[in-house]
């Protein structure tokens, strides 16, 4: 199984952007500007989501210079 | 100039829907591409292609708005983030190399073909001069802009605190941390010792708590 940070911050982008696909699919079928507007908020998480996201793989990255996820377990708290 | 104006009609129609096909395979193919790659660069490029890709099918299915989105935001923002932190994280010699190997054919011949596929269905889109979608008719900009900022008003207050949120956020994780600032927030934090200067906190630092 992969676990790296980085392949696992755009899976997740890939995953956002796959149900993106799927709520404009679904606004253009049924003529409704809804679906749209459910992926622009889709838009804007995943930015927020991607910049918190990178900047915590920077941080755990200056403690433990890997990018494995498992090597982070051992934090307490 | 049509004579047979529900004859070319038609055909338009397929031809729309071969585009949509056609964008929708590339972002297939460099979806799974992309989550199949080992180096996190080539990784990278597949998914800004299938992102582009992803862009032309909204284009066909006449979300003129969202297409224009995903390549200004999807594309332009949050892979270049991404790509940004690849290069971060991996700084020096090794670097070095691996952008030599980036630079050799065969790892960007892949995303070249798929992106050129995209350009060639874009330059066909451009050249026509009608524009109509597939079967659900085009939503205009307008409209989704009338629906944004009537019904779904507080849907844009909630993202702006959301993305308002996250800037703060990132910044605050992404702040140089270094011993100069740990000593100054220690001696700023505790008045008393302060008054008495700082010689007293950093000597009481490295000491273990049982010592006298």
């Amino acid at each position: 199984m992969r676990r790296n940070l980085i392949f696992i911050l755009m899976s997740i982008e890939i995953m956002l952007n796959g149900t993106g696909v799927a709520f404009v699919a679904a606004g253009s079928r049924w003529g409704q500007p809804d679906g749209q507007i459910m992926f622009l908020f889709i838009l804007a998480m995943a930015a927020s989501e991607v910049a918190v996201g990178l900047a915590l793989v920077l941080r755990l990255y200056r403690h433990h210079p890997t990018l494995d996820a498992d090597a982070v377990s051992d934090m307490r708290g | 100039m049509r004579l047979v104006p529900w004859i070319s009609a038609a055909s338009c129609h397929k031809s729309m829907e071969a585009v949509f096909y056609i964008a929708g395979a590339v972002a297939i193919v460099s979806t799974v591409m992309a989550i199949t790659r080992l180096n996190a660069v080539h990784a990278l490029l597949y998914l800004i292609v299938s992102l582009l890709a992803v862009s032309v099918a909204f284009y066909t299915m006449g979300a003129p708005l969202v297409a224009a989105l995903e390549v200004i935001i999807y594309a332009g923002a949050i892979m270049v983030l991404f790509v940004f932190v690849v290069m971060m994280l991996n700084l020096g010699r090794r670097a070095v190399e691996s952008e030599r190997q980036l630079l050799q054919g065969k790892i960007w011949v892949g995303p070249s073909v798929l992106s050129a596929l995209l350009i060639v269905e874009v330059v066909y889109l451009t050249a026509r001069a009608t524009l109509p979608g597939l079967p659900g008719s085009a939503l205009e900009p307008k409209q989704v802009g009338l629906a944004l900022y009537g019904p779904y008003l507080i849907g844009v207050e909630l993202a702006s605190m959301l993305l308002l949120g996250a800037v703060v956020g990132a910044y605050h994780l992404g702040r140089p941390i270094s011993e100069k600032a740990e000593v100054r927030y220690d001696r700023n934090s505790d008045g008393s010792r302060a008054r008495s200067g700082g010689r007293l906190v950093r000597a009481g630092v490295g000491r273990t708590p049982d010592a006298p």
